[in-house]
């Protein structure tokens, strides 16, 4: 009876006028699905995190989201170079964004712990040279 | 909830079925079906954009009509500001005013002298932090209606204050019936609108239970009726009292500017520009904005479908007034009196969702994206829905079929020829 629904992004790297798409486009789904405004809320926000870490750190990425009766699952992975201290990646205000990309308003620190903060579940697997591999879930009632 | 009223309508012997308006709707709520456009009632949110768009003058703005003042003893107009740079040959406001007195009014009441009180009103909800920031204007009531359809999570952001109009209709009102000590039924508050979404505000308002507002008579119905009463022959008396700020709520950023001590605001005009504002509003992109004012219409009220001048010479017009008038709003004194005040929430109304219980929207959504995948994803609108994805949603809801899709229709055609032409016809 309870059925699943798929969506799958992928995002360019470096793309500033695209980054924010896929959470967007989540967004309007969850909306059409009825699913409850807050969790919509933070659902997009904590991918729209992503997003952008994608874009500015992985060269790009892949989105995978599942959606069933109890939860929304996000697990984003990139081929990037990976984070070789991950706790200290989740610090706040801890970055290694490029000034040029802090001048457009970005990489303030606040992507890994904002996609923390606003979802249930949060993973981050990381090897240097392969890649990291992010999976959030927030529950839904 | 109130019923569903609207103004916005449509003369179906001048629609010829073209997709334009479907294309740009807002909320998706335009079909064409049997060659004909259709308006799904509980999406509607009378912002005007059809009208601004159809090449083929078939939408209309229902208001209503000059003899509605026949109704009552005694007739006020509601004249916003932007009625006053219509004209080229004005000169100051008092023409205008005294020209629609001339025409049928007994008094007048200027909409700006309300934007100027809400400006206080507004200041002061900024300074006490009562309600959630960024605090999102309500005076265009599409852009409140907007909200209500597709932004839940703002809701609580929406500045619970009544529009301009309808705070100019209850201080009317009431300077009616103590001049003339009639009953309040016998005065007539009567609003001259620039744009559909203000004829609806009046018969079905959001945010108050009621509406002091008698009547919607649309600008470009009036326009011609006051030009010959403004021949210039005469000084008219003094009227007008409202200010330069008031005044400057005819434009969009206007109502942002009269606000006294607000650093960071943000002002957007036009359905989707504001669309796209409130959807990162919604995302929080922004964290250091207090006072958010957007305007359904290019460039403000002077940008209503119902207004004859060009918005962008009629704002050269308004600046200059501006400049003329001065004056300076001072800070409010005291409480907000409750006729400013919204009396009911303004509440969500799921309109563009796919109803049933969760398992049966998920169950919705993948028969949509089944059968979008079969579409041709072109959105050309021929089958009357403005995507494919709409076109999909729509075959979900039991609304269409997918073989109203022009293309996938042709493509089944073809291969039923190329099957004949085999010698088969094995496929009848």
């Amino acid at each position: 009876m309870s059925e699943s629904i798929q969506l799958e992004y992928t995002v360019p790297g470096n793309d500033f006028t695209r980054a924010g798409e896929a959470s967007a486009d989540l967004k309007s789904t969850l909306k059409r699905l009825g699913l409850p405004a807050a969790e919509v809320r933070r659902i997009a926000i904590a991918l729209y995190e992503g997003e952008i870490n994608l874009a500015i750190h992985a060269g790009g990425g892949q989105i995978r989201v599942t959606v069933d009766d109890h939860q929304v699952e996000m697990i984003l992975t990139d081929q990037g170079p990976g984070i070789p201290d991950i706790p200290k990646a989740m610090e706040e205000g801890y970055s290694t964004a490029s000034a040029q990309v802090r001048s457009l308003g970005f990489g303030a620190g606040m992507g890994l712990p904002n996609m923390k903060r606003y979802t249930d579940e949060f993973d981050i697997q990381s090897t240097v040279g392969v890649g990291t591999t992010i999976t959030m879930r927030v529950k839904i009632g | 909830m109130e019923g569903f009223i609207h103004s916005v309508t449509l003369e179906a012997q001048l629609c010829n079925g073209c997709t334009n308006c479907i294309k740009r709707c807002p909320t998706q709520a335009i079909r064409v079906r049997g060659g004909k456009e259709v308006i799904e009632a509980e999406r509607c949110i009378d912002c005007g954009e059809c009208i601004r768009l159809c090449p083929h003058r078939a939408k209309r703005a229902v208001s209503d009509p000059l003899t509605l003042l026949d109704r009552f003893t005694y007739r006020v107009a509601i004249v916003p500001p932007s009625l006053y740079v219509q004209y080229n040959h004005q000169e100051n406001q008092d023409l205008v005013l005294d020209a629609l007195c001339r025409a049928g009014f007994d008094d007048v009441f200027e909409e700006a002298e309300a934007s100027q009180l809400i400006s206080q009103a507004t200041s002061r909800i900024l300074a006490t932090g009562s309600t959630k920031r960024p605090v999102i204007s309500s005076a265009c009531p599409a852009v409140t209606r907007l909200i209500r359809v597709r932004f839940p999570q703002l809701i609580q952001h929406v500045l619970p204050l009544v529009p301009p109009m309808e705070l100019a209709a209850r201080m009317a009102r009431r300077r009616a019936v103590e001049r003339t000590a009639l009953p309040p039924e016998k005065v007539g508050c009567i609003a001259i609108v620039p744009c559909p979404a203000k004829v609806t505000m009046g018969r079905a308002p959001v945010g108050s239970s009621h509406s002091a507002l008698d009547g919607a008579v649309a600008v470009s119905e009036i326009y011609p009726k006051l030009l010959p009463l403004m021949d210039g022959g005469h000084t008219p008396p003094h009227r007008a009292a409202a200010g330069a700020s008031g005044l400057g709520w005819a434009a969009a950023g206007g109502e942002a500017h009269g606000l006294l001590g607000v650093e960071n605001h943000l002002v957007a005009d036009g359905i989707e520009n504001i669309t796209r504002v409130l959807e990162d509003l919604e995302d929080e992109k922004y964290d250091s904005i207090d006072f958010v004012e957007l305007r359904a219409c290019p460039g403000g009220c002077l940008g209503g479908v119902l207004q004859p001048e060009n918005p962008y010479i009629a704002r050269t017009k308004l600046r200059a007034m501006q400049r003329s008038v001065g004056g300076q709003v001072e800070p409010m004194e005291g409480e907000i009196p409750p006729e400013m005040l919204w009396d009911t929430d303004l509440t969500y109304a799921p309109v563009l969702e796919l109803g049933g219980t969760r398992g049966e929207r998920f169950e919705r959504y993948n028969r949509m994206q089944t059968i979008q995948r079969a579409l041709p994803g072109l959105d050309c609108g021929a089958c009357g829905a403005p995507t494919c994805e709409a076109l999909a949603e729509d075959v979900v809801r039991g609304m269409a079929q997918v073989t109203d899709c022009a293309l996938l229709r042709c493509r089944q055609l073809e291969a039923r020829l190329k099957g004949l032409e085999k010698g088969g016809g094995a496929e009848e």
